[in-house]
């Protein structure tokens, strides 16, 4: 199939970027959406001309490099789907795709579809640990965790970090991404210890990374490739109050 | 030469107490007054990272994705092994050492796989306090399944992402230094070079892939983690930025590089689709305990399966082994797809294919239960194939997923370059000539955590702290020689992108140096990568500058480096005259096929010293002893 793609060129973060436009053709429904575009890029180096610049590794839906806006949603139309994942049987011939990268005020545009997003690892810099040292620490088997709590904990923990939620909100807020990680490890007991620091800490780095408040839109759980809840983000709204709470107690 | 393991005396249970005992600590005052370079945050390199910092020492961290938490260890699905015997089915330590030993077919060091065998326990722990969500019985203990054939069940999972939450979990850690500032961390930085100084490592030169800058670093030891080299094949389960680039580069600057031939080629992966692939998905290992693999008894049937009834059906793997079937090694189901393909009798697109079918499971457990046990290998199976598993067979075939081989290293995991150690996918060390699944997180994992922090302040303790910055003459050379090389990249301005050289690349050495190698495909390799090479060096085409982020240009160097290694890897399948493992040679097999270890002759390491790009390297030895186990042969039959 042939389709026709605007995609957005920016040189690097000072320079202005705008959509161009691309011809893709003779497009196999098996190829996935980077292997179409790396079959672009291909042609784009023959004509000697700059390849489309575009974040990913893995190719299997599971690193979170991936990032890119398919006709307005991030990551494309296909739900639970990384863009790598992505695949072309999806789309028809003739159609017209605009590609563009994650936007948001904390995510600054490297090079076309590439984009900084250094700020999330500062939030989990802030908190999103367990002080732990290596070594020293007690049988796996010490600590009993109810099924249901292990299993809530792996929901909000597979989070692959690639930011679409952040690029869906129109405020461009990453509580959906912060509180995936706050539920994660304040379902376990190891968590608990520090779970008062560790919330308002993470809400802090967030809120001077340049992220902008949740006004409950949910964009964020409908572009999220892995599912993550929103309800997370209550729990984190929770923790966050009860954390205040006790700190002003204290 | 004959290289020393340097594995201390003792008995095997207490050689790495004694080790331990008689390593030189670092004065806590002294410690950060050394710095030390990590180079990798994969799950060896996060770990190293994270408890070196917590340690006091300087550390500074380098890896090429935008955030340490992507390294390709993040892909790894099925589970990470520790002789816990929690389910009390009779695994012990030197069980799980003992299945190690032979799943490489005996060709790994007893003392490290001991002590990979007794870390295995302190790594469950530690992942368990750091809060990664390993799967829970109902009454809240971990949970075990059996894996890869193993007899009894010793694999910790998260459910199909383990390699997903050890990484974030060592993540956080490394995370917690660098928030405490005891890590620096540099993102999108790719090592190009090492910088050796009077025969010790000393620092590296990298390339910031955003600005397009080369820098340089200096520290008193460089660990390397970068991972495995199956990206030579072109197509393989790694991620698309693997490379091979920093340990061969340290192997030009003297670091011997050992077994390149052994890889590993999964058995379940789903078949490429056509020429535009790019990368190949893995679908777990543990699909073998539901599912049944057969081709078509005739060559050439192309009806659907389900029109093929089950007297026409070839069970391949249960056929010729009775007693393991479809759980077979994975070396050993690979090399039975392969023929049976090659016979005419595979399926699928390119009939590269073979059935791996679930209808007998789902009849007997329901698709409910399949479903529970893997229903996102379903759903990703789907996503990619557009076809519905539970309706008609999968189709697989092999897939490059691992490389054994990496740079030589001691019981140390100190290379032959003084202060260059190296960890995880990245050394040769542990898993000899085939790899046992869920092993190499625990090995990437024990490196990190607790070997790496014992070993390297011997090291320093004997060192002075800072004795080299990066105003010594040899880091200005090795820039110099990189920036040289950049500019000559960017002016060849030829007719071929460098894909197109990779993939040719790949397309030799799957079919020379893949699955199984003959005398006469490696002659035939040896001539085509050097002429793919100098034509590469007049005819690549990279577009853009080297002043700003460049795609183009990051893969240049890549694949410059797989078209000199690639040639390493079949004169070191050429050179050892016998199977094992991974490294199946069609002149050495039984007359059933099986592979033909040749004890007498090749019972050691062998590994390589660079002499030159275009002349043949050295190889020295280092001699394997066993005074634990018995070396037999393997059977699964
Ligand atoms: C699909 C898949 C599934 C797997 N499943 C399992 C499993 O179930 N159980 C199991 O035990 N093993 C499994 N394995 C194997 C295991 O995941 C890997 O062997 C292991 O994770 C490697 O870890 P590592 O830290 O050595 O390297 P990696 O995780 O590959 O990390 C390499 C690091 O080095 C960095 N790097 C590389 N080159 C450079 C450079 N030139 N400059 C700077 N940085 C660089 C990268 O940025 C990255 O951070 C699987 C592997 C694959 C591919
Ligand atoms: S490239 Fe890894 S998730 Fe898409």
């Amino acid at each position: 199939m042939n389709l026709t793609l605007y995609v957005w060129r920016q040189q690097s973060s000072e320079l202005q970027g705008r959509m161009e436009k691309y011809y893709a053709q003779g497009i196999s429904p098996d190829m996935s959406f980077l292997e179409m575009l790396d079959m672009v890029n291909e042609d784009l180096i023959k004509n000697n001309a700059e390849p489309i610049a575009f974040d990913h590794d893995c190719r299997e839906g599971i690193c979170g490099t991936c990032s890119q806006v398919i006709n307005g949603v991030p990551h494309g139309p296909e739900e639970r789907t990384t863009v790598c994942q992505l695949h072309m049987r999806h789309f028809h011939d003739g159609d017209t795709v605009y590609i563009e990268p994650w936007r948001a005020k904390a995510f600054p545009v490297i090079k076309d579809l590439i984009v900084d997003r250094s700020a999330l690892d500062s939030i989990i810099q802030a908190g999103g640990f367990i002080s732990v040292h290596t070594g020293g620490v007690s049988d796996a088997n010490s600590f009993l965790i109810p099924r249901s709590d292990a299993e809530t904990a792996m929901d909000a923990a597979e989070c692959i970090g690639c930011g679409a939620c952040i690029a869906a909100c129109p405020n461009g807020s990453a509580m959906l991404f912060t509180a995936a990680k706050v539920t994660h490890l304040a379902m376990l007991p190891q968590g608990r210890p520090e779970a008062k620091r560790r919330v308002c800490m993470m809400t802090e780095e967030m809120l001077t990374k340049g992220f902008g408040n949740c006004t409950n839109h949910y964009e964020c759980q409908a572009a999220c490739p892995k599912g993550i809840k929103v309800s997370f983000i209550a729990k984190l709204n929770r923790e966050f109050i009860k954390a205040a709470q006790l700190i002003k107690e204290e | 030469m004959i290289l020393d393991g340097k594995c201390p005396s003792g008995p095997l249970a207490e050689k790495w107490d004694r080790q331990r005992q008689d390593l030189k600590l670092v004065n806590p005052a002294n410690k950060r007054k050394f710095k030390i370079i990590v180079v990798g945050t994969g799950l060896a390199g996060a770990s190293a990272a994270a408890s070196l910092g917590e340690l006091g020492y300087m550390v500074e961290a380098f890896c090429y994705q935008d955030s340490p938490r992507r390294g390709h260890s993040i892909a790894a699905q099925g589970g990470i092994n520790a002789a816990k015997n929690y389910p009390n089915d009779g695994d012990s330590i030197f069980r799980l050492f003992y299945d190690t030993i032979k799943g490489g077919d005996f060709r790994s060091r007893e003392a490290n796989v001991y002590r990979l065998a007794t870390l295995s326990n302190n790594i469950i722990d530690q992942a368990v306090a750091q809060g990664v969500p390993f799967a829970r019985d109902y009454a809240g203990y971990l949970e075990n399944r059996s894996f890869g054939g193993a007899q009894v069940s010793r694999t910790f999972f998260a459910r199909g992402q383990t390699g997903q939450q050890l990484l974030l979990g060592a993540y956080s850690a490394l995370s917690r230094q660098i928030g405490a500032g005891t890590v620096q961390i540099h993102p999108r930085t790719e090592m190009l070079d090492l910088v050796v100084v009077d025969g010790a490592a000393r620092g590296i030169i990298v390339r910031d892939l955003v600005t397009g800058k080369i820098f340089s670093s200096a520290a008193d030891a460089v660990c390397l983690c970068t991972g495995g080299y199956a990206n030579v094949f072109y197509l393989s389960t790694n991620a698309m930025g693997s490379n091979v680039t920093a340990a061969y580069r340290a192997y030009k600057k003297g670091a011997f590089f050992a077994n390149p031939c052994y890889t590993q080629i999964h058995p379940t992966c789903i078949p490429v689709s056509g020429e535009h692939q790019s990368k190949l998905t893995l679908m777990s290992e543990s699909l073998r305990n539901d599912g049944r693999v057969w081709v078509p008894a005739q060559k050439g049937d192309k009806r659907p399966p389900h029109d093929i009834p089950e007297n026409e059906r070839d069970y391949f793997l249960e056929r010729k082994y009775p007693s393991f079937g479809n759980l077979a090694p994975r070396d050993i189901a690979s090399r039975s797809a392969k023929e049976v393909c090659d016979e005419g009798r595979g399926v699928g697109p390119g009939s590269r294919g073979v059935y791996l079918d679930f209808a007998d499971s789902i009849q007997r457990l329901g698709q409910n239960a399949i479903q529970q046990r893997y229903g996102n290998l379903f759903e990703m199976y789907e996503k990619i194939t557009a076809e519905n598993a539970y309706e008609q067979p999968m189709r697989i075939y092999p897939a490059p997923h691992y490389t054994m081989g990496g740079l030589w290293v001691d019981y140390n995991l100190e290379s032959t370059v003084s202060g260059l150690f190296v960890l995880g996918e990245a050394n040769f060390s542990d898993h000899g000539a085939n790899r046992l699944g869920a092993s190499a997180l625990m090995q990437g994992l024990a490196d990190g955590y607790f070997i790496i922090p014992a070993t390297i302040s011997d090291y320093l303790a004997r060192r002075e702290p800072g004795k080299v910055t990066a105003d010594h003459p040899a880091f200005k050379d090795s820039i110099a020689e990189i920036e040289k090389m950049t500019n000559k990249f960017l002016s060849i301005n030829g007719k071929k992108s460098v894909t197109e050289f990779h993939h040719e690349l790949g397309r030799i050495m799957w079919d020379n140096v893949g699955m199984s190698r003959s005398q006469d495909g490696l002659g035939t390799a040896l001539q085509k990568i050097p002429a793919l090479r100098a034509e590469f060096w007049e005819n690549v085409r990279v577009t853009g500058t080297g002043k700003t982020l460049n795609q183009e240009l990051e893969k240049a160097g890549r694949v410059a480096d797989f078209l000199e290694f690639g040639e390493l890897m079949a004169h070191d399948a050429l050179h050892r005259n016998e199977s094992c493992g991974g490294h199946f040679r069609e002149e050495y097999q039984t007359p059933d096929g099986e592979a033909l270890r040749d004890d007498e002759r090749f019972n050691y390491v062998a590994a390589w010293e660079f002499t030159g790009s275009d002349n043949k390297p050295e190889m020295h030895k280092e001699p394997l002893t066993f005074e634990n186990v018995e070396l037999s042969v393997r059977s699964y039959k």
